[in-house]
């Protein structure tokens, strides 16, 4: 390995085998061994279509600062075997200085790898882990990447510890000597320096761990959902938890069901959500704007994966923007956010449960594949507090309105139980005092009212991240966010200065005041988003009149953004 | 409305006062009436009972009672009823629609209601008919009733939603019959107080597109046998009746649906150590 991969700032590594060689443990105690020896880091599993033997990749990459998003290249590729290879490694990039690591007794190294000219290291995985009883081969390659990015042989064996110690000394002892094989075989290969320092006080998390934390940190004690990739660890992260604190979640028989329960929950008085990814959403769709219609507060986590229909479920994309915007039939007032890192996913839905509490409407997350099923590793998040109360009925006369015009447009909700209070919740236009009606004053001011609480509620600074001053705006949202960062950062000094990146977390209502305070005394605006069709652009020239020359760049999934492709973007307009 | 509940209310303080839309002579005023005479005499303040609709003619039912009540879109009460519930375990909750919202856009839930065995009432007004929209044919339609939509008849076999709930689960089977306000809310009291899921089909006849059903009142009689607990038997028996057979034919002792929303027996911070790496 060349100097330059040496001295670069992180290093890239991917773990290839087939269905049940490992690869995702090994990669996931690679990341927390990573972490133990003062590293950041992020991983993403890149896995088939198939439930069991198909192949899968754990790609990680390891840095002195925090990770948010994947290199353009690898420093380092190591399979476990090659089966089915080329399927699930279309998208990686080697170059000269790369090394691919492989096992003699298995395959050639395919040529499509071969191609990139890297160097060619052996390692035989599976004869080293047969020297040890209960050795496995994964770990040997644990040992090796271990030593390759400059972890302590002290930090492995913790890790390993922490994720096989409930399996007995047996099984540790045996991964830890297998790790210990694979280290003696890389001495000659470090390439990357860890701090080594104690320290564990940071987290691993996923985006979709991190939604649940950020779920129960907002008070949501209900949950329902339909099992659906990528959405459902969200779920299962959720329903032991959520018992735990007093909550519950119920499995649905669909998502038209999983929404409904939901809503009925919320009624009670039970801050409620549900998750889900594209097909579910539009299945949900009708049922959202019964939300809307009824003032019932509720969180719709969607976890986008590339579209339409069943689409590639485990992909990511950013293409359910139009759906989660303008999908509800009807004139419809509700709020959309998107997390703009997987860490952000826990104060994204946090504040979505306030958002959803304080105006009585649905809030839509959009997460996406690449940040709900990425880990990464961080320092522990902060949490936040905000009020996130509902704004109950006190003191009930006999003339309780439960749709009362107001002045914010929230009325005063009761909850069953509440003597005096009783009221239907309608999906029929109603009037204030909840009865149907078709009358045009009553429909006018209900519909006002639910437009008002939505657009005059105070955001506060939480609608956007802004960063940087230049007269070249670049504009992203969600998981773009980090790629684009890094991209920027990547820049030429006299590029860099001139950038300024605005990412909304607020995506509906439209903060037209805000953006074009935000993009005061810039001569040009690139949207960036992933998907076909430019959704967020679109919707950005509808309900902004921006005094700039805004352009566009976009694609679709499937496979995530890198920096140079966003960088490489960035320069060519800023040269235009 | 009253701050404080009086423990001991009449039936028509249940009655919120709004006029229903339905029909003169429509068979869920009688069901209406039955209901609030149900939860008399069950002493159920209104506030802490819930009752859960979909869309279609008896859907309109919540907003008649002076009950906490949600009317949704169509097909969905019972999973709105169910979240309800599981969140609010000290509400009694009644879900009830017609047949086309129970048994056809929402059919799929009856049956995964009935296995969940929350501990609802699920009241099917039963008339075979689509009523709201004028007079098409639904699940529990004969097959050569003809119509606009359906000229000669759908041509297909009914749905037999007694049967479907026994198969499915459900811990208790009734079948009612509008035009017999008093035994119907003795079927009700049975149904609000037997734990679990409890289903009751009620024929209430719609006499505008369906003035056929006023026999009815002549063709239902008492079931001629005991209430059983063997669901097996209950189904042989509502298979092979003539679909006039009234009263509670299935009483389950099945365990109900135990998750529901309590008590934290863990502090929510204590969540952050398990990402410590």
């Amino acid at each position: 390995m060349t100097d330059q991969a040496a001295s670069a700032s992180s290093l890239s590594i991917a773990l290839f085998g087939k269905g049940g060689a490992g690869v995702i443990t090994a990669g996931e105690m690679l990341l927390a061994a990573a972490a133990r020896a003062g590293l950041y880091g992020m991983m993403i599993r890149a896995v088939g279509p198939q439930i069991r033997g198909g192949e899968s990749a754990a790609l990680i990459r390891l840095g002195h600062a925090p990770v948010n998003c994947l290199d353009d290249r690898l420093d380092v590729l190591l399979a476990i075997d090659w089966k089915h290879a080329e399927r699930l490694l279309s998208d990686i990039e080697l170059d000269q200085d790369s090394v691919v690591v492989t096992d003699p007794e298995e395959a050639e190294v395919p040529a499509s790898i071969t191609a990139f000219g890297p160097q060619i290291r052996e390692l035989p995985m599976a004869e080293l882990a047969a020297e040890i009883d209960g050795g496995r081969a994964n770990m040997v390659a644990l040992g090796y990447l271990a030593a390759v990015a400059g972890v302590s042989q002290k930090a492995v064996d913790e890790a390993i510890e922490k994720k096989l110690g409930r399996k007995g000394k047996k099984a540790v002892q045996a991964s830890i000597d297998a790790a210990k094989l694979g280290c003696s075989r890389a001495a000659n290969l470090k390439s990357f320096e860890a701090p080594n320092g104690s320290s564990d006080s940071r987290w691993m998390i996923s985006g979709n761990h991190a939604t649940g934390l950020g779920a129960m940190r907002g008070g949501i004690r209900f949950a329902a959902g339909y099992p659906i990739t990528p959405a459902t660890e969200v779920l299962e992260w959720l329903a032991p938890r959520l018992n735990d604190a007093g909550g519950t979640l119920t499995q649905a028989e669909d998502e038209l069901a999983s929404l409904n329960m939901a809503i009925g929950a919320s009624f009670g008085g039970v801050p409620s959500l549900t998750a889900t990814s594209g097909p579910g959403l539009s299945l949900m769709i009708e049922s959202i704007g019964l939300a809307v219609c009824a003032e019932i507060p509720l969180v719709i986590i969607n976890v986008m994966r590339a579209g339409p229909s069943t689409g590639i479920p485990t992909s990511t994309e950013q293409s359910d923007f139009n759906a989660a915007v303008y999908g509800v039939h009807g004139d419809a007032p509700h709020i959309v956010v998107a997390p703009t890192s997987v860490s952000d996913c826990v104060y994204t839905t946090q504040w979505a449960v306030h958002l959803a509490e304080a105006t009585q409407a649905p809030v839509i997350v959009l997460s996406d594949q690449f940040i709900g099923q990425a880990n990464v590793i961080t320092e522990p998040i902060p949490e936040i507090t905000f009020f996130s109360k509902r704004k109950l009925a006190e003191d009930i006369g006999e003339d309780f309105e439960r749709y009362a015009i107001t002045a914010d447009g929230v009325s005063p909700m009761p909850l069953p139980g509440m003597p005096g209070g009783q009221y239907t919740a309608d999906s029929l236009e109603h009037s204030p005092r909840a009865v149907p009606s078709g009358l045009a004053n009553n429909h006018l001011e209900q519909l006002d009212k639910r437009a008002r609480k939505i657009a005059d509620f105070d955001y506060g600074q939480h609608w956007a991240d802004i960063e940087g001053d230049g007269d070249l705006v670049v504009i992203t949202w969600g998981s773009t966010t980090s790629v684009a960062r890094e991209a920027i950062g990547r820049l030429p000094e006299e590029i860099k200065n001139r950038i300024r990146l605005i990412s909304p977390r607020l995506l509906l209502p439209a903060m037209p005041e805000q953006m074009t305070a935000a993009v005061n005394g810039a001569s040009r605006a690139l949207v960036i988003e992933q998907n076909h069709s430019g959704q967020f652009y679109r919707f950005l020239r509808a309900f902004h009149d921006l005094p700039l020359d805004v352009q566009a760049m976009y694609r679709p999934g499937p496979t995530v953004f890198r920096p140079r492709e966003i960088a490489t973007a960035i320069r060519e307009w800023s040269e235009q | 409305m009253s701050v404080q509940a009086p423990c001991k209310l009449k039936a028509s303080d249940y009655k919120s006062g709004t006029k229903p839309v339905w029909c003169p002579g429509c068979g869920d005023f009688h069901v209406f009436l039955s209901m609030t005479k149900a939860v008399a005499e069950l002493a159920l303040p209104p506030e802490n009972i819930a009752v859960v609709s979909g869309i279609g003619c008896s859907s309109r039912i919540p907003a008649y009672l002076n009950c906490y009540g949600f009317h949704g879109v169509h097909g969905r009460a019972l999973p709105l009823a169910t979240g309800l519930k599981v969140a609010r375990p000290d509400l009694t909750v009644i879900c009830a629609g017609g047949d086309g919202d129970g048994f056809s856009i929402g059919g799929n839930h009856l049956l995964h209601a009935c296995r969940r065995n929350v501990d609802i009432t699920y009241v099917v007004m039963d008339n075979e008919i689509y009523g709201m929209t004028k007079g098409q044919p639904s699940p529990t339609t004969a097959p050569d009733f003809d119509s606009k939509i359906a000229p000669g008849g759908p041509g297909i076999s009914p749905f037999h939603p007694l049967v479907i709930a026994l198969a499915s689960g459900a811990n208790f089977v009734a079948r009612a019959f509008s035009g017999d306000p008093n035994g119907t809310t003795k079927i009700l009291v049975d149904a609000i107080r037997h734990p679990g899921f409890s289903f009751v089909q009620i024929l209430s006849p719609c006499v505008t597109f369906r003035p056929d059903q006023r026999e009815w009142k002549q063709k239902v009689h008492p079931a001629p046998v005991e209430t059983t607990s063997d669901a097996a038997r209950a189904a042989r028996r509502v298979m092979t009746d003539d679909g006039f057979n009234i009263g509670v034919l299935y009483k389950g002792s099945r365990d109900k649906y135990a998750q529901s929303v309590g008590n934290s027996v863990r502090h929510e911070r204590d969540l952050d150590q398990e990402f410590l790496v």
